[in-house]
This record gives structure tokens, C-alpha cells and sequence, in this order.
């Protein structure tokens, strides 16, 4: 079993970092990326299976989209403190001719992106073609994708869930952030939804729940079991309820923080909820 | 004067279909998409012979570009195929994000371009497409004249680095280019030298320029006739020199004024040599149900109406 405290100690960090990043530059996006800052943490140290190193193709090796890519902050810092580019690099998020752009980008080389995304509701079909691109390939890892609920409203995902279903598309775990808020309000309020888990399963998707998707240990066994289930011949969807904001109290269970940065007394309490662990970039 | 010789009349879409055709037995990265439109984009023989490299992704066309991007990710060359209306408009931002932005080595190809797509009329014929794809950043935009150069030109973009929207039609036209040509990205052809006036065409309209070439040199005008089949990049240099010497210049699309070749040549002009030039295009209108020769005629895009740009621009010397 992995040392969780580790993983634990390094969510902190990687909170603070989210906090100061949007603070600095008094923008982005750290409600979506608080509350997916232990999925990250799990899938990029205990999940996936990487190479050392960045190369755009990423034969060999399990491979990540970010499809909300307004919760930047969390894969900018995840990637940075899994080695894919210097740490201080976090400084320059949001400034101009930075390689951390407000949604993340291929455009500017930044190590460990491979898609564009911003626009929402275009990482499904982005990584269902790269899943099939490791089958043609005879390569054996797995597609990893993140998705937000709200994003869910987008047509061209429902495209890209039946394709999935309909060419048996196994190599891919789709993750969906079920945190019930996007820009407007809550998810319920804006558009409903419905059932997600009966829509992905009417569409021939296998469903992995994640309940405690804030706990690392319940990801991590919830990401296994994921990982089972895949090569059976349906792609399969992770659905992870988060709580957005998680881990700074005043921006927790609200869409308030969804892309209003902290002030300077607001970052100084969010700190104080989460002291520094591994060092602060 | 030098004359081309109409080899057998054939549709564009089938140069692309047989280029396909060739691409797959000698690259196996060339993968296909189509958004179940198979016949009509003439990828029959590549599904047949390649049924594990070809994806048939059904009527979404939005999946279909991101799959595509997707697919480069691990060294695959996708070609997309479906109309040029569901190719460029209808799919405009995901190609900006996911393939232009994300700079993926897609080959976006489409077919039924402009008005020859003919009865189906309006929806289906598209008259902005050029304009909306060279408007990105990094796209390369070609619209090849005949079967051959539309055969040439798919098997030279899968040797290109980086996104490619490539442009052709429906209907049979005269096929007069040469077989097996090798096919230079960005790089003009002179098909008739001239010094009174330069007609530059593109597509559908390069055979009409030729037409008309013959009718005003019975009028005792020499014309020049260059074929574009890259608008973008644009062959900067091949048409500064030609104006240079004929002093004004027709442009000849099946694309509307805005945002077309014709477009992108003024922009050429004013900046290095300001010239007198006239728009063989549809003039920011939508088409019709009708025969391609009808809607060809009622919309000025034949020979007659180059002629007839030609005596215009003539007068403004």
C-alpha cells in the first residue's frame, strides 16, 4: 500500500500553491482545482504508470487530458511537483509569456500538456482518439481523462460517449468531477442533469462511483477498481464527487470561488488551513 | 499560346479518394475518419483495404475533429472527411482548440465545396469556408484544380508537419493537369504566360480561367494565368512578379469576396504593389438549389464573368 500521509502532505502543498497562484495574478480558477487536488495528487503518483520525462506521444505510458481546463492551477502545480518542469515555473501562471497560460496549452511547450483545452467539452473525443491510437499501436496503457459535470452540457460529449460505447473503446478511465456547481449556481439549478451514472451506463459505459472523492484513499482504491475494469470491452467512467473549494473552509460548498481569486486576507486564512509541507515554490 | 487538353472530365472528391487509396499502401500512419458520408468522399477503397486504420465515427462531425486530434497523440496522420459546410463551420472551434491551437497533424478534407454541390442548395453549400479556415493560425489552406492535383495534393499534405484543410467538389470538371505531378505546398503554377492582365484562380475556376484565356486572346488580350491551389500560404512572390509585368489582375473563386483568395491577394497587393484588380467570387451571398452550370452562370463564377472581369480591369490601368 502507498505511504498515504505522503500523498496527503503533498495535497497541502499543492492547495497552497493553487491559492497563491490565483491570488498573485487576482485570477483563475481555485474552487474546481481545490476540489480535484487529491485526485490529481493520486493519479499522477500512484495511478498512472509514466515515463521519465515529456515526449508529446506518450507511447508506453498512461496518458492524462485535462478537459475543464479552467482548474489549471491544480495541474500546473501537480505537474510541476511531479518533476515535469521546474517549480518555480508556478510564479509566472497567468503572466504574460509564460508557458502557464490561463487554460492550459500545447502551444507554448509546457512539458506534460497535450491538448489544448478551455473551450469546454472537447477532452472526450481528444481522448477517446488517442486511446485508439495506443490499440493501433499495440501499446497497452491507458487513457486518463478529466472531465467537469458541468461540462457535461456540452453536445459534443454525448457524441463522444456513444462513439466510445459503440467501437468498445476499454483503454480509457473518464473521469467525471461531480461537484454540483459551475459558473452560475449549482449544476441543478442552471441545466439538470438528471441521472449521470444511468446516462454513462444507458450509453454502454461501465461506472465506478467515488463518494469520497476529497479522500485519497478512497480514490485510490476507487481508481483500481477503474483500472480493472478496463479491456473488458467498455470504456469506463469514474464518477468522483468532490466538494469545490475543498480544503479552505469559506470557499467550500458554494460555485462562489469557482473563478474569483482570494484576497489578501482571504489567501492568509487559506494558508493558515493548510500549512506548508514540502516547500512552498 | 499554350493550350491544356481536357484528359476526361472527373470529380475532384475522387482525386482525393485515390490519393487516400495510395496513402495507405505506403504509409501506415495514415489513418481515416468520416462522418457517414463514405461514398461521397470516395474513402471506400481505403475502409476496404484498411478496415483496422479507418474510423467511421456516424453523424458527429464535433467528435470527429477531436478524435482526430486525439489520434496524432502517439504518431497517427488522421484525414477527416465529410462536406466542407460540417467540416469547417459547423466544427469551427474544436478545430481552433483542439487542432489548430494544439497544433495536431490533422488533414481536414473536405468535398461538395461551393456552389457545384448544386440541388441540395444552400445549407449544404458552403462560401465561407476558406475565409474561416486561414484565419487560423498555422493552417495551411489548399483547393486543387482537378482529379490529378487533387490526387497529388493529398498525398503531399501527409508529408506536411501540422494542420491542413484541404478543399474539393463534387461535380465532374475537366481534368487537364498532368498524372503523377509531385505537389509543391505553397507554390504557384504558371499555366499561361500573358502580359496584358494576370487571372489567378483557384479550384473549379482555374479550367474556367483557362477558357477564358482563350477567349481574350481571340480578343487580342494576353493573359496570364496562374494557378493557386495554396491560398494559404500564399505564394506572395509568384503574383507580385506576374502583376509586375501585366499591371492588373482578376481573382477567380468559387468562395465568396469576403474572406477569399481575392482577399488574401489584396492584402499582397496593397502592401508591396498597390494594383487594379477585380473579384470573379459570389458577392457575400448565400446559393440556391440548381444545376452547378446554372448556379455557376447565375452567380458569375464561369468563364464569361472572368472575361468580363478581365475588360473591366483592363479599363482601370
Amino acid at each position: 500500500m502507498p505511504n498515504t500521509q505522503q500523498l496527503k502532505d503533498l495535497t497541502t502543498q499543492v492547495r497552497r500553491d493553487i491559492l497563491r497562484m490565483v491570488h498573485k495574478v487576482n485570477s483563475g480558477h481555485p474552487g474546481g482545482s481545490l476540489g480535484c487536488a487529491e485526485f490529481f495528487v493520486a493519479l499522477y503518483n500512484e495511478i498512472m504508470e509514466r515515463n521519465n520525462g515529456f515526449d508529446m506521444d506518450g507511447i508506453g505510458e498512461d496518458v492524462f487530458f485535462l478537459s475543464n481546463g479552467h482548474i489549471s492551477p491544480v495541474y500546473y502545480s501537480v505537474l510541476a511537483r511531479s518533476g515535469y518542469f521546474p517549480i518555480d515555473e508556478l510564479n509566472t501562471f497567468r503572466l504574460i509569456n509564460s508557458r502557464l497560460q490561463g487554460h492550459p496549452t500545447t502551444h507554448e511547450n509546457l512539458p506534460g500538456v497535450r491538448i489544448a483545452s478551455g473551450s469546454l467539452g472537447q477532452g472526450m473525443s481528444v481522448a477517446l482518439g488517442a486511446a485508439q491510437t495506443k490499440k493501433l499501436n499495440n501499446d497497452s496503457h491507458l487513457i486518463y481523462s478529466l472531465h467537469g459535470d458541468g461540462e457535461l452540457q456540452e453536445g459534443q460529449n454525448w457524441e463522444a460517449i456513444m462513439y466510445a460505447a459503440g467501437n468498445n473503446v476499454d483503454n480509457i478511465i473518464a473521469t467525471i468531477d461531480l461537484n454540483g456547481q459551475q459558473i452560475d449556481g449549482s449544476t441543478d439549478d442552471v441545466l439538470p442533469m438528471g441521472n449521470i451514472k444511468a446516462k454513462f451506463e444507458a450509453f454502454g459505459w461501465t461506472v465506478v462511483e467515488i463518494n469520497e472523492g476529497n479522500d485519497i484513499d478512497a480514490i485510490l482504491k476507487g481508481m483500481v477498481e477503474a483500472k480493472s475494469k478496463t479491456g473488458k470491452g467498455k470504456p469506463v467512467c469514474v464518477l468522483l464527487k468532490t466538494v469545490m473549494g475543498n480544503g479552505v473552509d469559506f470557499m467550500m460548498y458554494t460555485h462562489a470561488w469557482h473563478g474569483k481569486a482570494p484576497n489578501d486576507e482571504q489567501l492568509a486564512i487559506g494558508l493558515k488551513q493548510n500549512p506548508e509541507t514540502l516547500g512552498d515554490y | 499560346m499554350k493550350t491544356y487538353t481536357n484528359t476526361g472530365s472527373k470529380d475532384t472528391r475522387s482525386g482525393f479518394g485515390a490519393g487516400l487509396t495510395e496513402l495507405g499502401k505506403t504509409n501506415e500512419n495514415v489513418v481515416a475518419l468520416c462522418a457517414d458520408l463514405i461514398g461521397s468522399l470516395k474513402m471506400d477503397d481505403f475502409k476496404a483495404n484498411h478496415p483496422e486504420r479507418f474510423f467511421q465515427v456516424g453523424i458527429a462531425e464535433a467528435n470527429m475533429i477531436g478524435l482526430a486530434a486525439g489520434m496524432t497523440i502517439g504518431g497517427k496522420i488522421p484525414f477527416t472527411g465529410t462536406f466542407a459546410n460540417f467540416s469547417t463551420g459547423r466544427v469551427y472551434d474544436q478545430i481552433r482548440q483542439s487542432v489548430a491551437y494544439s497544433d495536431k497533424n490533422v488533414k481536414i478534407c473536405a468535398s461538395h465545396a461551393g456552389l457545384t454541390l448544386g440541388e441540395d442548395g444552400a445549407t449544404h453549400q458552403i462560401l465561407e469556408d476558406i475565409g474561416l479556415m486561414k484565419m487560423l493560425p498555422g493552417m495551411t489552406v489548399i483547393n486543387p484544380c482537378d482529379y490529378n492535383q487533387t490526387k497529388a495534393a493529398t498525398i503531399a499534405i501527409a508529408e506536411h508537419r501540422g494542420p491542413v484543410y484541404l478543399r474539393f467538389g463534387r461535380p465532374k470538371v475537366a481534368n487537364f493537369t498532368p498524372e503523377n505531378q509531385t505537389f509543391e505546398i505553397g507554390k504557384a503554377i504558371h499555366l499561361i504566360e500573358g502580359t496584358d492582365v494576370t487571372i489567378l484562380a483557384t479550384g473549379h475556376l482555374v479550367w474556367e480561367a483557362l477558357e477564358a484565356a482563350k477567349t481574350l486572346s481571340e480578343k487580342g488580350i494576353s493573359a496570364e494565368v496562374i494557378n493557386i491551389h495554396t491560398i494559404k500560404p500564399l505564394d506572395d512572390e509568384a503574383i507580385i512578379k506576374s502583376v509586375t509585368k501585366t499591371g492588373c489582375i482578376v481573382t477567380a473563386e468559387e468562395h465568396n469576396f469576403l474572406g477569399g483568395l481575392g482577399e488574401s491577394v489584396a492584402r499582397v497587393l496593397a502592401t508591396n504593389k498597390p494594383t487594379p484588380q477585380e473579384f470573379v467570387a459570389t458577392k457575400d451571398t448565400f446559393g440556391e438549389s440548381g444545376t452547378p452550370k446554372q448556379l455557376m452562370e447565375k452567380y458569375g463564377l464561369n468563364s464569361q464573368a472572368i472575361v468580363k472581369a478581365v475588360e473591366t480591369v483592363l479599363k482601370r490601368k
